[in-house]
């Protein structure tokens, strides 16, 4: 009974109630929303990541990590490829000849990153050959000697189109240097211009044939996994298993990623208790306001027999109501607002110039788990809890005696 | 049966400044089934010797033992569930609880008591008939007259099925009409049921109706006739 009276108490003041309502309607809906966005644009960054970069894992000749030298070579890469395949958690995983390079072109230079690798391998690891752009060419069709696909950025900069020619220099086993002319076969663009900038990918093959190395050899096996939880567990497993070679998880190659990841939870808490914060003195106030106004009220039903543990509860109950009425209400617009973004997504690349060259998509796409939902639910309840006790208390002081004489 | 004895009351108020003695020596005893009016002058003390009886209150000294119980004794959280069992209030006017009600107001002091929900329904049921407002059961007080309000709140201080009622000026916002309906029920009840009441008035009708008058002034008792 005192729950039902506790939750019609509420709307004995409509206008007040509602305010309040009001008030923790929008708070939770902002904290939400804005929740899904951090957390949409995160997701989507570590899915591009993981699918376009790192993989789940990599592995590397311990040597090759301090010093991007082709000597420090995975023995067998192929043999070890194999292995790892049949284990039940993986997808897929390939092997990469990675070296550092220079690319020229007749009107510039830079320094760039080459990849090595079995194309029609490398399709089932990193997606790449999605990120083709349109009419720049294909994932290593179309040209028949020495195919290149090179990042956006890096083509920019070399100011060189699909079919044009770069000559990449490379040390090769022996010390020396070598020279290979490689043609554009295509052009792809990530949401990570940083990437792009440094990225060449070519043939296993070309590559290890300009520079004698050993095809059963690789510097690096990618992983993909059936699940990115797996991550950590299973690079345990595969360090223990092959000792002798470093085992990185995703969140090791690209530790800013991990980090944002790792602290994510907080920061999408962050906002939604800084809310309820605010938001709590809010209905701290509108309670004492109830317990003023009804001084009369609760001494009678002191005199009645109604104890302070009860009088407590009717309060704190009314409270969580009043809360947890906007916290819901709040919820709802949220999730509705989440939904009819979540496919479309938000461009902010008008706002935003800056996101791609830190990785992120200019285009926001939010989303947010239901465990958020939930302790979304749980923190309203526990800020009604806390807002309901000072009011609470000044109810229980009240000496029935006097508080019956109260005229109103 | 003796339910209340009192014995050397003595309230007093503000006693830093000028202390005012609101209630200054009472001795008194009532009996199960007794109908009494206390009556006297406005600041006599009529409210503070109810509100002492009834453990809202504690008197600066003296003793007030309710069927063997010395309530003086007792901590503040033990008084109120020991008033939830044994005393009934009626105070002048907003008794009830205004989200509820008539029959819920009547049920909520049986749920306090931890009633079943059966016994809750019919012994509501049962004092809105005997109070004659079985047809507004289902209204909340403001769709109330001030009258039957007061009826409410009679049944509902019987539903605890307390040792006695107590009720500060239970017709001093009723008009003349509603003051003989709530006295007769009030005289039924306690004919009928042998409860105990025990009211304060100004109201000279009501005081007609009482079988003992208690006279206060100035915190003292100036008389107490039996008719
Ligand atoms: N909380 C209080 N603080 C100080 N004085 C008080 C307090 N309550 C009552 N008094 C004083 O005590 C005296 C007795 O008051 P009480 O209310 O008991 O009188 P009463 O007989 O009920 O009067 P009325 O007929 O007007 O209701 C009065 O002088 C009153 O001013
Ligand atoms: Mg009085």
């Amino acid at each position: 009974m005192i729950n039902s009276i506790a939750w019609k108490n509420i709307w004995r003041n409509k206008l007040r109630s509602l305010v309040v309502i009001a008030a923790v309607t929008f708070g939770i809906l902002a904290a939400v929303f804005s929740a899904a966005l951090m957390n949409g644009m995160v997701e989507r960054r570590l899915r591009s990541a993981i699918e376009l970069e790192t993989s789940h894992i990599q592995i590397h000749n311990p040597k090759y990590l301090e010093n991007k030298d082709l000597y420090y070579f995975i023995n067998n890469a192929d043999s070890l490829v194999a292995e790892i395949k049949k284990m039940p958690e993986i997808k897929s995983a390939s092997k990469r000849l990675k070296i550092m390079a220079m690319a020229n072109t007749s009107s510039s230079g830079t320094g760039v990153m080459v990849n090595g690798i079995v194309p029609e391998k490398e399709k089932l690891v990193t997606g790449i050959y999605n990120k083709i752009l349109d009419s720049s060419g294909t994932y290593f069709d179309g040209v028949k000697n020495n195919p290149v696909v090179i990042g956006q950025k890096l083509a920019e900069k070399l100011k060189i189109k699909v079919k044009s020619k770069v000559i990449l220099t490379i040390q090769a086993t022996d010390g020396t240097m070598v020279s290979g002319a490689f043609k554009v076969a295509g052009i792809f663009e990530t949401s990570n211009s940083m990437f792009d900038e440094l990225n060449i990918f070519a043939r296993f093959s070309d590559l290890a044939r300009l520079t004698s190395f050993d095809i059963n050899n690789a510097h690096e096996i990618a992983i993909l996994l059936n699940d990115t939880k797996l991550s950590d567990d299973f690079a345990l497993k595969i360090s223990r298993q092959f000792s002798t070679l470093d085992t990185m998880t995703w969140k090791e190659i690209q530790p800013d990623l991990g980090m944002t990841v790792e602290f994510l939870n907080i920061m999408l808490y962050f906002s939604l208790i800084i809310i309820l914060l605010a938001l709590g003195f809010g209905i701290v106030n509108t309670m004492l306001m109830v317990v003023l106004e009804r001084v009369k009220e609760l001494g009678i039903l002191m005199a009645i027999g109604m104890n302070k543990a009860r009088i407590f509860k009717m309060i704190m109950l009314e409270t969580i109501y009043l809360s947890l009425t906007g916290g819901i209400a709040g919820l709802i617009f949220g999730i509705v607002l989440i939904q009819i973004f979540q496919y479309s997504g938000i461009d902010v690349s008008a706002y935003g110039e800056g996101f791609s060259d830190i990785g992120y998509d200019a285009i926001i796409y939010p989303s947010i788990g239901w465990d958020f939902y939930l302790g979304t639910v749980l923190l309203v309840i526990l800020t009604g809890i806390i807002a309901s006790i000072y009011p609470a208390r000044k109810a229980l002081k009240l000496n029935p005696a006097e508080a019956v004489r109260t005229e109103i | 049966m003796k339910v209340i004895e009192i014995n050397g009351i003595e309230k007093t108020y503000d006693e830093k400044t000028v202390p005012v003695h609101a209630v200054n020596g009472i001795d008194l005893s009532f009996e199960q089934g007794e109908f009494v009016a206390i009556v006297g002058p406005s600041g006599s003390g009529k409210t503070t010797l109810l509100n002492i009886i009834g453990g809202l209150d504690k008197p600066n000294s003296g003793e007030i033992i309710i069927s063997g119980t010395n309530i003086g004794a007792l901590s503040s959280s033990k008084m109120i569930d020991f008033r939830l069992n044994n005393i009934g209030f009626v105070f002048q006017a907003y008794n009830l609880i205004p989200v509820l009600t008539a029959k819920e107001n009547i049920e909520f002091i049986m749920d306090l008591q931890g009633r079943s929900k059966v016994e809750k329904d019919s012994r509501s049921l049962e004092l809105l008939k005997s109070v004659g407002l079985n047809d507004r059961a289902n209204s909340r007080p403001n769709k109330l007259s001030g009258g039957q309000q007061q009826r409410v709140a009679v049944a509902r201080a019987l539903a605890s099925k307390p040792k006695f009622i107590l009720a500060d000026e239970p017709t001093a916002n009723l008009d003349s009409k509603s003051t003989e309906t709530l006295l007769e029920i009030m005289e039924k009840l306690n004919k009928e049921e042998n409860i105990t009441f025990i009211f304060s008035t100004h109201d000279a009708r009501v005081v007609k109706k009482a079988r003992r008058v208690i006279t206060v002034e100035d915190g003292k008792v100036v008389s107490d006739e039996k008719c």
